[in-house]
C-alpha cells in the first residue's frame, strides 16, 4: 500500500464559517496520488465549500486548518494560484461562454500567443489534440451553445487538461447528463487515472460512486464522517454510504406538534411542465399529489430533482411552459395564469434563495411585508403608510423579528430574520396554501426552531403547507407526509411515522422508470 | 449635533447634495459680487432649466427600473415642431389650432411616442438603451422632416408657459401678490402636514419625536419658504414666481406622491430593486416598464412645449443633448445605475446643482469650455463619492437623500418626514 509520501493532497482540520453558519467544522481529507476519490454527502453538507477552500475561491486566511499539496503547505490566494499548482476544478454549473467556439473556450484566459496576438493555427492544433483525448469529434470552431450539454462537459474537461492538471476536481459532473454521456464521462475519468491523474469527484449518484471510486469520504453537517477505502475490484455497499450520509439522531430540534388534519384541500393532478428553454426536457412529469387541511407535506429530492420547478409552476405558472395538469383547491378547479391570480386565489410561495428571489434588498421591513398584497392597504391606489406600519408591527411581534424598528433595511437583518420577513410578506396575503421552498436554508438552529413553530401554528390554523427541503431530518421532524421527487417525477409518498432517512434517500436517488410513460 | 440629527433624521450626510447646492449658490454669490442670489437671476435659473428638470423627473423613474432613455431630447423637439405648426395660422402653412388644443396635441403625440418605445421595451424585451437610441435618431429626423429643418414661431400666448409670470392684483403689499399667496398656501399646507403626521403617529402608537423637533421643523419651513416667497415676490415689477417654475413644482409634487405613496410607485422600485422577486410577488413587470417609458415621453413632450414657449419658436436643433443633462441630474441626485434607487426630489436637486454651476460660471464669465469641463468633473466626483460610500457599507449620501426607504436607524416619524419633504419641494426649491 502507498505510504504517507504518496498523498497528493491532505486537508487537515479545515473549518470555514459564514455569517451565522459553520459550513465546515474540522474536515479532513486525504487523497492518494493517482486515485479517484469520491466525496459524498447531503445537499449543504459542505462538499462544495470544501472544494472552494481547496481551489482558492475561499483564499488562505479565510478558513482555519492546513492544506498540504504534494507534501508542502499550500496557501492559495485565488483560483489562479491553485491552477498554477495543477489543481483544476470543474463546477457543477458549466463555466463556458456559449457564444464562443470550442477552441476559444478551451484556451480562454490561457490563449496561445503568437507574434501578433493569438496564434490561431496553434490553437486549433492543440485544441484538436485535447478534444481527441476527451473523445470530442466536433470541429474546434463549433460554437459551444450549439452542442449538447454532454459535449459541453467534455469541453470543460478538455479545458481543464489543457492546464497541465495534476488534480482534477469534478463537482457533480454527471448531474445534467443522460445515461450514455455519463458512462462516457466515467470511462474518461478512468482513463485519466490510468495516465496517473488524480481525480476528486463530488456526486449524488451513489451507483456512479460505487462504480468508479477507489476511496470515498463522507461529509455530513460540515464534518468528515469517514473515509472508506474500496479494495481493488470490489464495489462499495451503497447502503453503507446512505447510512453515512444521513446517519444522525433526530433530537429535540423540532417542536412537538400534534396535527389536526382535515379534508383534502389542495390537489394537483397530472401536472406536466416543460423547461422554459430546452423544449425536449420536462421538469415536471405528470405529478400527482394532495395536501390536506392542517397538513404539512414535505417534498424531498436532491438538487435539480425538480421540486422548485414544480412549486413555481404551480404558483401562477411562474416557471416553465405549462403542458397539462389541473389544480384543485377545496375540490374546485383553479387555474391561476399569473402570480397575481395565484396570490388572489390564496396560494403563497416563499421562495428559496431569499436574496435572489425573495427580497428587494434595497427595501425596508415595512415595505417588504406588504409588498405582495399592496392593494389591501391601498385604497384608490395610494398606500396607507399607517396601515403599512401597523401590519409590519403586527408581524414583527407575531414572528418575533429581531429589529430595532420596522423601518430598518432588510439587508441589515440576519438570515433568520430576513426569512421571517419573507414569511411575513406571504402571511400578509392571507394564503390558504403556503409553499415553503427551503425555508430554513442558511439560518441558524434557533431560527430554524422558530420557523418550525411558525409552520405548525399555520397548519393549526387550517392551512395546507407544502414544504420543500433538502434536509431529510428536517422533513422527518416537521412534516406529516413526505413525497420524494427524482428527475422531475414523484417517486414515492411516505408517511412520516414509517419513513426513515434511508428510505427517502433510496426513493430520491431512484431514476424513475415510469417517466417516459408519464411524460 | 444630536439635535440636528433629531431634526433631519438619521445622518446629516443624507442632505449632502442639498448642502452642496446651497454652498455652491453662496460661493458663486460671493465670487460674483452678489449676482447669483437675486430675484432676477433666480427667475432666470428656473426659467432656463425647468425643462431639463421636468425631464429629470421622468428619467429618474426610467433609471430606477434599470433602463435609460436617450430619446427625450428628440421627442421634445418633435413634439415642439408639431405643436408649433399646428398652432401657426393657416396663412403661414399651419393649422390654426388654439393654444389649449396645441398643448393637448403635444401631450398626445408624446404619449404615442412613449407607447411605441414602451412596447418594444416591455413586450419585446429590447433594452431601453437600444430602443431609445433608435427613438433618438428617429424623432430627431421626424422633427426636421415635419419642420423642413426650419424654425417655426409660436403665438404670444403660448410663450406664457415657457417664460410667463403670475398676474399682479389686489392691494400693494410691496410684493407680487400671486407669489405671496402661493407662499402662504405652501406654508399652511406644510405646517398642517407636520401636525397631521404627529397625530397619525400617536394614533398608531408609533414612536413620536419630541415636540420641539416638530416645532423647529415648522419654524425652518416657514423661514425657508418665507425667504423664497420674498425673493421671488420682490423682483422687478411685473415679475413673480415664474410659470415654468410653478409647472415644475406641481409636477414634482405629483410625481413625488406617485413614486413615494402609490402602489404603482412601489412597484416601480420593486421592479428596479429585484425584478425576479417583484415578479414572484405578483408585480406585472411588463406593465411597469411600459408605463414608465410612456410617462417619460409625455414628460418629454411637456419639456418640449415649455422650451418652445420660452424660446418663442421651435427649431431643428431644439433639445440636443437634453437626455444627457437629465441623466446627469438623476445620477448626481443619487440614483444607482443598477436600478432600484433614486428619488424625484434628489434628481431635482441634482439638476439644480448643474444649473447653479452653469449659471454661476457664466456670471463669472467662464467660457462654455471651462463650464463643460467642470460639470463633467462634478458628475464624476458626485457619483464616485456615492459609490465609495456604498463600498464602505455606509448609507449613500445622495441615494438616501430624501427617500425614507433603506435609511437605517430612524424612527417612523423621521422617515415619513423625509418623504414629506419629497412631496413638498417648496422648501427645497
Amino acid at each position: 500500500m502507498p505510504g504517507e509520501s504518496d498523498l497528493i493532497l491532505e486537508m487537515r482540520d479545515i473549518s470555514k464559517e459564514f455569517p451565522g453558519v459553520k459550513a465546515l467544522d474540522g474536515v479532513s481529507l486525504r487523497v492518494r496520488r493517482g486515485e479517484i476519490h469520491a466525496i459524498c454527502g447531503e445537499n449543504g453538507a459542505g462538499k462544495s465549500t470544501l472544494m472552494k477552500v481547496l481551489s482558492g475561491v475561499h483564499p488562505h486566511g479565510t478558513y482555519t486548518g492546513e492544506i498540504f499539496y504534494n507534501g508542502a503547505l499550500a496557501t492559495f490566494a485565488n483560483i489562479r494560484n491553485s491552477e498554477h499548482a495543477g489543481i483544476v476544478i470543474i463546477h457543477q454549473e458549466l463555466a463556458l461562454i456559449p457564444e464562443l467556439s470550442i477552441m476559444e473556450n478551451i484556451f480562454l484566459g490561457n490563449e496561445v500567443r503568437g507574434r501578433f496576438g493569438v496564434d490561431w493555427t496553434a490553437t486549433r492544433q492543440r485544441a484538436k489534440g485535447l478534444m481527441a483525448r476527451v473523445g470530442l469529434q466536433d470541429e474546434p470552431d463549433t460554437v459551444v451553445k450549439t452542442i449538447g450539454v454532454g459535449k459541453q462537459q467534455l469541453v470543460e474537461i478538455a479545458k481543464a487538461i489543457s492546464k497541465d492538471v495534476k488534480l482534477l476536481i469534478l463537482d457533480e459532473p454527471t448531474a445534467a447528463l443522460n445515461e450514455t454521456d455519463s458512462t462516457h464521462l466515467l470511462d474518461l475519468i478512468r482513463e485519466f487515472k490510468s495516465h496517473g491523474m488524480t481525480c476528486i469527484m463530488i456526486s449524488h449518484k451513489l451507483n456512479e460512486i460505487a462504480a468508479i471510486a477507489d476511496s470515498i469520504t463522507i461529509i455530513r453537517d460540515g464534518k468528515s464522517v469517514e473515509t472508506i477505502e474500496v479494495p481493488e475490484g470490489e464495489r462499495v455497499d451503497e447502503d453503507r454510504l446512505i447510512r453515512g450520509m444521513v446517519g444522525r439522531e433526530l433530537t429535540s430540534r423540532y417542536p412537538d406538534h400534534t396535527p389536526t388534519i382535515g379534508e383534502v384541500m389542495f390537489e394537483v393532478k397530472d401536472w406536466t411542465v416543460r423547461h422554459p428553454e430546452i423544449t425536449d426536457r420536462l421538469v415536471c412529469k405528470g405529478s400527482n399529489f394532495t395536501i390536506r387541511r392542517g397538513e404539512i407535506v414535505g417534498f424531498a429530492g436532491l438538487m435539480g430533482a425538480g421540486r422548485t420547478e414544480l412549486a413555481r409552476s404551480l404558483f401562477g405558472k411562474s416557471y416553465g411552459t405549462y403542458l397539462k395538469g389541473q389544480i384543485f383547491l377545496d375540490g374546485k378547479e383553479i387555474a391561476p395564469k399569473n402570480v397575481e391570480q395565484a396570490i388572489e386565489l390564496g396560494i403563497a410561495y416563499v421562495t428559496e434563495d431569499r436574496k435572489v428571489l425573495g427580497l428587494n434588498l434595497l427595501d425596508d421591513i415595512r415595505t417588504t411585508v406588504v409588498a405582495a398584497e399592496l392593494h389591501q392597504i391601498s385604497p384608490n391606489g395610494v398606500v396607507d403608510r399607517n396601515a403599512e406600519f401597523s401590519a409590519a408591527e403586527k408581524y414583527r411581534r407575531e414572528l418575533r423579528i429581531k429589529t430595532p424598528s420596522v423601518n430598518e433595511g432588510v439587508i441589515k437583518l440576519s438570515g433568520g430574520n430576513q426569512q421571517k420577513v419573507v414569511v411575513a410578506k406571504w402571511l400578509f396575503t392571507e394564503p390558504e396554501v403556503l409553499i415553503l421552498d427551503e425555508p430554513t436554508r442558511g439560518i441558524d438552529v434557533g431560527a430554524k426552531y422558530e420557523m418550525y413553530g411558525i409552520m405548525n401554528a399555520l397548519a393549526d390554523q387550517g392551512k395546507a403547507i407544502m414544504m420543500i427541503s433538502s434536509e431529510l431530518p428536517e422533513l422527518l421532524g416537521t412534516c406529516d407526509r413526505i413525497y420524494t421527487v427524482s428527475s422531475g417525477a414523484i417517486t414515492g409518498c411516505l408517511d412520516v411515522a414509517e419513513a426513515t432517512q434511508e428510505d427517502l434517500m433510496r426513493l430520491m436517488t431512484l431514476i424513475p422508470t415510469t417517466t417516459k410513460n408519464a411524460a | 449635533m444630536e439635535a440636528l440629527k433629531n431634526l433631519f433624521g438619521g445622518s446629516l450626510r443624507q442632505f449632502g447634495m442639498l448642502f452642496v447646492l446651497v454652498g455652491l449658490a453662496i460661493f458663486f454669490h460671493l465670487m460674483t459680487g452678489g449676482l447669483v442670489i437675486t430675484p432676477t437671476n433666480l427667475m432666470n435659473l428656473l426659467n432656463g432649466n425647468s425643462y431639463v428638470l421636468v425631464l429629470a423627473i421622468g428619467m429618474v423613474m426610467v433609471i430606477v427600473i434599470g433602463h435609460i432613455d436617450l430619446s427625450v431630447g428628440s421627442v421634445a423637439a418633435f413634439v415642439g415642431i408639431v405643436v408649433a405648426i399646428a398652432m401657426r395660422s393657416p396663412a403661414d402653412g399651419g393649422f390654426g389650432f388654439p393654444v389649449w388644443a396645441g398643448i393637448l396635441l403635444g401631450l398626445v403625440i408624446g404619449a404615442i411616442c412613449g407607447a411605441i418605445q414602451g412596447f418594444w421595451v416591455a413586450y419585446v424585451g429590447i433594452p431601453g438603451f437600444i430602443v431609445t437610441l433608435a427613438g433618438y435618431m428617429f424623432f430627431r429626423g421626424a422633427n426636421q422632416f415635419v419642420g423642413k429643418s426650419l424654425t417655426v414661431p409660436v403665438p404670444k400666448e403660448f410663450q406664457y408657459l415657457g417664460a410667463g409670470y403670475l398676474p399682479e392684483w389686489g392691494p400693494n403689499t410691496g410684493m407680487n401678490n400671486s407669489t405671496l399667496l402661493l407662499g402662504l398656501i405652501a406654508i399652511a399646507v406644510l405646517v398642517w402636514m407636520q401636525l397631521q403626521q404627529r397625530r397619525a403617529l400617536v394614533k398608531i402608537k408609533a414612536e413620536v419625536p419630541p415636540f420641539w423637533v416638530t416645532m423647529v421643523r415648522i419654524a425652518l419651513l416657514v423661514v425657508v419658504i418665507g425667504w423664497l416667497t420674498w425673493m421671488f415676490g420682490t423682483g422687478r415689477p411685473g415679475s413673480s414666481f415664474p410659470v415654468p417654475g410653478l409647472i415644475l413644482v406641481v409636477l414634482v409634487i405629483i410625481y413625488s406622491f406617485v413614486t413615494g405613496r402609490t402602489v404603482t410607485g412601489r412597484h416601480i422600485y420593486a421592479v428596479g430593486g429585484n425584478r425576479l422577486a417583484a415578479e414572484l410577488s405578483g408585480v406585472n413587470t411588463r406593465k411597469i416598464y411600459f408605463l414608465v417609458m410612456l410617462n417619460m415621453a409625455v414628460l418629454s413632450a411637456f419639456a418640449g412645449i415649455m422650451f418652445v414657449g420660452r424660446s418663442t419658436a421651435s427649431g431643428p436643433f431644439d433639445g440636443v443633448g437634453w437626455e444627457l443633462d437629465a441623466i446627469a441630474a438623476v445620477f448626481i441626485g443619487g440614483a444607482a445605475v443598477s436600478g432600484g434607487v433614486g428619488t424625484v426630489i434628489g434628481s431635482i436637486i441634482g439638476g439644480l446643482v448643474m444649473a447653479v454651476l452653469n449659471n454661476g460660471l457664466q456670471l463669472m464669465s467662464a467660457g462654455s469650455d471651462v463650464t463643460q469641463m467642470i460639470k463633467g468633473a462634478v458628475l464624476l466626483v458626485a457619483v464616485a463619492v456615492d459609490v465609495w460610500q456604498k463600498a464602505q457599507g455606509r448609507a449613500s449620501i445622495t441615494g438616501l437623500l430624501t427617500r425614507g426607504k433603506a435609511v437605517t436607524s430612524i424612527t417612523p416619524t423621521e422617515s415619513s418626514l423625509l418623504e414629506d419633504q419629497a412631496a413638498n419641494p417648496g422648501e427645497l426649491r
